[in-house]
């Protein structure tokens, strides 16, 4: 025994250190990826149509709240111990966090460059794709880094369904399969993570959207 | 009369969940490469009428052609394509640069990249704005700035119409003077179709060749050239909205060069003294302009004279001020209340005498 300090085992165990950090990051990108792929479209539609707004962010608030736990249970006896599963949980928790974003962001499209968009001739989809998406962008990448680092806390949970990532050194050491400093390498690497994701998707979006910095040093001339 | 651009015939528009009419039964024939205000109080729906010819807003009945096409006839996206569109917030895309912006409309229509930078750079020169702006973001602009870059957006491929809806209405009192200039500026050399919405009279009879007066309900008061609306107004509305001042507003369309001056009291620097003072004694003045070849020297008065032989011994004072004959005759009119003498004295370029103005001399021309 050497403790609770066993620096020996990670050594010796840095493969499955690794692999569980891959698939935990594979789980997030997976679970914020399709939660876009869903999101985007319907909160287009409920901002076009404000009365369906309030019954979408009712159905996506109320999986929102149901307890993690709870919900993978449910699903096991359907889509058994598989990334489907995890997914099927993961993805419904990202749903509220990206469609509210997504909807503020294009209502905050202001009415001015619609309008004048209109008015030279910008058919309906590339008013979305080259004005709304565009200019919403900055309100859609603060809910996909809220949405993201939720998420990265919550794939830690799918370890009881068999996943997990890091989650599965978690629990792994809890249940004594590994030793007790698993639990800490896991959770480390886990916020470390989460940590390291926040800061790239913000990057990105400052080098995506250069104007929104300059508006802000807005010079006289 | 040039051929019409633009014809309303019997246009209305009643918007859903509303009893009265927007816009009622209005006819209006606009000339190609004339500019018409639409201008009239809130509700009378000169914005509406503008955006039915775009078609951001349909009509109810009637018909609305541009360049003799039926605008329900044709593809909205590819209506509005042909037609520059200004607005009074303008609207430029904040996440474009000024070049991008301009050439938002060459792009959609999918022109070549080395196309539309050569009308960008054409652009930017036609409205005076720094080539060093075409790469900063719409927020890096003063106002007066963004007004420029929406009209250049508006020009981008030389469309034969354009719709401006208050387009100066946001910036301050200088910078629309200034805007306002250049528009007319630009408008001489483009001679472009031109429909622009104001409720400021004032605007519209500067930029107007003819202005069409709204009621509201989009009755259709008066329509005619600024001069006509101020000497004749069509009745009570017109007049009340015109507003006071009616004459000097005429005075302001009217050019010094338009009418005829008097020579008023003038010596060469060579004639005696005592020829002045006949001069002056003669037609009623106390001074006397002195005038070499044509050109204006200055004048003299009796007391600078007094004990010189000659005019030009008498070293003759320059005008403060004078006017020319591209000058308004308001601003004759301002020259002559402000002169201690009551007169403009009127040149052309290079300082060449044409004679005075006088207050009975103005007043007679709107007075008949």
């Amino acid at each position: 025994m050497s403790g609770f300090w066993n620096w020996e085992w990670v050594a010796t165990h840095l493969d499955l250190v690794g692999e569980q950090l891959i698939e935990h990051l594979w789980l997030t990108v997976l679970a914020v990826g399709i939660g876009l792929v869903i999101s985007v479209p319907v909160a287009v539609y409920a901002q076009r149509h404000p009365r369906l707004y309030p019954p979408v962010t009712w159905v996506a608030g109320f999986l929102y709240t149901i307890p993690s736990l709870a919900l993978f249970a449910l699903l096991v006896p359907f889509s058994g111990l598989s990334t489907l599963t995890a997914e099927f949980g993961l993805v419904s928790y990202t749903l509220l966090i990206l469609i509210r974003n997504i909807v503020s962001g294009l209502n905050a499209v202001p009415d001015d460059v619609k309008e004048a968009a209109r008015g030279m001739g910008y058919t309906a989809g590339q008013m979305l794709w080259r004005v709304e998406l565009p200019l919403a962008l900055p309100v859609i990448v603060a809910g996909i880094r809220i949405a993201t680092v939720t998420t990265i806390g919550l794939v830690t949970v799918t370890a009881l369904i068999g996943k997990g990532g890091l989650g599965a050194l978690m629990l792994g050491g809890f249940r004594q399969l590994y030793p007790e400093i698993a639990v800490l390498v896991g959770l480390t690497l886990s916020v470390a993570l989460a940590i390291a994701a926040d800061g790239l998707i913000l990057g990105a979006q400052r080098v995506l959207t250069p104007w929104a910095r300059s508006v802000r040093v807005r010079t006289a001339v | 009369m040039a051929t019409t651009m633009i014809s309303l015939r019997d246009v209305s528009k009643r918007f859903p969940g509303t009893r009265a009419a927007a816009v009622g039964d209005l006819s209006l024939k606009i000339a190609e490469g004339e500019t018409v205000v639409l201008v009239g109080p809130s509700g009378c729906g000169k914005t509406t009428t503008m955006k039915m010819i775009n078609r951001l807003i349909e009509p109810t009945s009637g018909t609305i052609e541009v360049d003799g096409t039926d605008v329900m006839a044709q593809d909205p996206v590819h209506l509005r394509r042909g037609i520059g569109y200004v607005i009074q917030s303008i609207g430029l895309m904040p996440h474009r640069t000024v070049a991008q912006n301009i050439a938002t409309v060459p792009r959609l229509e999918g022109w070549e990249s080395s196309r539309t930078d050569a009308r960008v750079r054409e652009l930017a020169e036609i409205l005076q704005l720094d080539e060093e702006l075409l790469d900063r973001y719409p927020g890096e602009l003063s106002g007066g700035q963004r007004q420029r870059v929406g009209v250049a957006r508006a020009l981008a491929v030389d469309p034969p119409v354009m719709l401006m809806d208050e387009p100066f209405a946001a910036v301050d009192p200088i910078v629309r003077a200034r805007l306002q200039d250049q528009f007319l500026d630009i408008q001489e050399r483009l001679r472009k179709t031109i429909v622009f919405v104001t409720h400021d009279i004032d605007e519209a009879i500067k930029l107007a060749d003819r202005i069409a007066i709204l009621n509201v309900g989009g009755v259709l008061e008066q329509y005619a050239p600024p001069e006509e609306i101020l000497r004749e107004p069509a009745g009570d509305f017109v007049k009340a909205f015109v507003g006071a001042e009616r004459g000097l507003k005429r005075l302001a369309l009217m050019k010094v060069s338009g009418i005829e001056v008097e020579e008023g009291p003038v010596v060469s620097p060579e004639d005696s003294a005592e020829k002045a003072r006949s001069v002056m004694g003669e037609l009623g003045f106390d001074w006397i302009s002195v005038i070499e070849d044509g050109e204006l020297l200055g004048w003299v008065d009796e007391r600078m004279l007094e004990g010189k032989e000659r005019v030009g011994d008498a070293e003759p004072r320059r005008f403060s001020a004078y006017v020319t004959a591209e000058d308004s005759l308001r601003q004759a009119l301002d020259s002559i209340v402000t002169s201690r003498t009551n007169v403009a004295v009127v040149v052309t370029e290079g300082q060449h005498y044409r004679g005075i103005l006088t207050l009975e001399r103005v007043s007679k021309e709107i007075v008949s």
